[in-house]
């Protein structure tokens, strides 16, 4: 599996992984108006890195991904895959929604399990991966049950399995630990990098937590509040690898990191608070 | 279960106290002569032994079984061509548009009004009444299936089609489950109308079935016979519906349910 990463890597390693050139995103609202919510963004994503999205809500982070993936056309500019332009899905994108996604008629393991059947596995060989996989992510006892009788992290992790057990070359990941407590966040994080320290995918990664973003990504990009937002910092995290996320949090580099980012993100989030307001009040 | 246990006993004291009243007013002096009461409103235990006799002589199998079987074939008549059409129309949002405001004419009519014409095209055989029944059906099914293929939720589909799931496997894992979960919600709604389509086809104008068991005793102002028909038509559709329930219970587990008792 990580041969074959390796050898694809070489090739596309000029290539980034995923390229956001120029996007900028209008949507068309009741009454003929509209509301631009990303304006002139230029995002790279070098194969096998992990770059974490922090802005505050509303800004377009969900509308980025959503870019990346195919199922938004940008209104203008557009988005490389590897540096072919995407038209249609991004079929080498894995994509872990904000919503909830699974099919509520099927068991956990059959939501992962037709993952794999759709591509042409046997149903006994995919329903076996599928357990291997929940077991990964901690839910080896939930297999048979509906998502309806899942917890709202429960159902995130077993969207994590359906989505990694396809092993997409990107992933882009959508506040996928937003309903965890923070020993489990702990927990799925480490479990997040060990995967992607053996299996290097480029990832995409948005959070409303600035501390997870820095403890997992190579690089943290910011985005500034809505309307017309667009990626106002991008900052390198020079942390060793690999990391354990509970022990690098104590790093002094890590606090220094923290500061620098938070006092460029604190405007931005009060800014898009105070918009709230605005909206609110008329 | 002790709590089951006096519902039921409650329930059953419901009917108790109901027919214990209908039997003391038609048969005391309570409210007037017994006589002329009972020209209105017959008594329980006339209901009864009439009920009684048309078991014991065998002649309401026939009745029953011609209105099993006009509700039947409208059900699954009405249920196919609701699902076909349901489906083909959502996934085409040009067409279904265009016919829109045919389909909600159709179905604002008063389907009665139409008995009399199957009647006229088909015979007074049991197809004028599955016709009847079919155009009740019909509807409801097909827009149960047109908004469960509609109503798919956006973050499910994008995310099967980020799956990798092409069309026709979005058909079977994501747009059949999602209509037919409504089909199967609407299965009481839709059985119940293919009894009315039967019963009212038949007291309209036919040679059998229970409507028309109902109609002949009205013609003769034989209220017995009518109340008689009666219960025995709610006999009929409780037992179907409590069919329904345990299918729907088999096919719909996925669904969130009302907390089923762990022991
Ligand atoms: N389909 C749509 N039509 C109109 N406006 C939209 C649509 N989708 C998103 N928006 C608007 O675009 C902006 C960005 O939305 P987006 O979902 O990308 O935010 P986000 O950064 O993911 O927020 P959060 O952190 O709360 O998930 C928001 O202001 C939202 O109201
Ligand atoms: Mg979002």
């Amino acid at each position: 599996m990580s041969s074959a990463m390796a050898a694809t890597g070489t090739a596309a390693s000029q290539a980034p992984a995923v390229e956001l050139d120029g996007v900028s995103i209008t949507f068309k609202l009741a009454k003929g108006s509209t509301y631009a919510a990303v304006a002139e963004t230029k995002l790279d994503v070098a194969a096998g890195e992990f770059v974490a999205i922090v802005g505050p809500t509303g800004c377009g982070k969900s509308t980025l991904l959503n870019v990346a993936a195919g199922l938004i056309k940008p209104s203008t500019g557009h988005a490389r895959i590897f540096g072919a332009r995407l038209a249609g899905l991004n079929i080498q994108a894995g994509y872990l929604f904000q919503q909830d996604s699974l099919m509520p008629w099927k068991t956990a393991i059959d939501n992962v399990a037709v993952a794999l059947e759709i591509a042409g596995t046997s149903r006994d060989e995919a329903l076996q991966r599928a357990q291997a996989w929940l077991g990964r992510v901690g839910l080896g006892a939930f297999s048979h049950r509906h998502p309806h009788m899942l917890s709202g992290g429960q159902r995130k992790r077993v969207g994590l399995a359906q989505v990694l057990i396809r092993n997409p070359r990107i992933l882009l990941m959508d506040e996928p630990f937003g309903p965890l407590d923070a020993q489990t966040r702990l927990i799925m994080g480490d479990l997040l990098l060990k995967l992607w320290q053996d299996d290097r995918k480029a990832v995409m990664f948005v959070t409303h937590d600035l501390e997870e973003a820095i403890a997992l990504a190579d690089r943290v990009v910011i985005m500034s509040a809505g309307p017309a937002a667009s990626i106002i910092g991008d900052y390198p995290i020079n942390l060793t690898r690999p990391r354990d996320i509970s022990e690098i949090k104590l790093e002094p580099e890590f606090h220094r990191i923290h500061r620098e980012i938070w006092t460029a993100l604190k405007a931005e989030v009060l800014k898009g608070y105070s918009q709230g307001d605005m909206v609110g009040a008329g | 279960m002790q709590n089951q246990l006096l519902l039921r006993f409650l329930q059953l004291m419901v009917a108790v106290v109901g027919i214990g009243f209908w039997h003391f007013a038609t048969t005391t002096s309570l409210f007037g002569r017994p006589k002329d009461i009972q020209f209105f409103f017959s008594t329980p235990l006339d209901v009864f032994w009439r009920i009684v006799k048309w078991f014991s002589e065998g002649t309401i199998w026939h009745h029953l079984g011609i209105t099993l079987l006009e509700s039947v074939l409208a059900f699954v008549i009405g249920t196919i061509a609701g699902v076909v059409c349901g489906f083909w129309l959502a996934r085409r949002p040009l067409l279904a548009d265009v016919f829109d405001p045919y389909i909600k004419g159709a179905n604002a009519l008063p389907r009665v009004v139409l008995a009399p014409i199957f009647a006229l095209w088909l015979g007074l055989g049991i197809w004028s009444k599955v016709a009847l029944g079919f155009t009740l059906v019909f509807f409801i099914v097909f827009f149960n299936v047109f908004q469960g293929v509609r109503e798919v939720s956006q973050t499910v589909l994008a995310n099967a089609r980020m799956l990798g799931m092409t069309e026709r496997q979005l058909l079977r894992h994501v747009f059949i489950p999602s209509a037919l979960s409504w089909v199967f919600s609407s299965l009481h709604t839709s059985v119940g109308f293919a009894v009315v389509g039967a019963v009212v086809g038949e007291y309209l104008g036919a040679a059998a079935g229970l409507g028309y068991l109902i109609q002949q005793a009205e013609g003769v102002f034989d209220v017995t016979g009518v109340f008689a028909g009666m219960f025995v038509l709610t006999a009929f559709v409780l037992l179907i519906d409590g069919i329904v329930t345990v299918v729907e219970n088999r096919l719909l587990a996925w669904r969130p349910q009302t907390v089923q008792s762990a022991t």
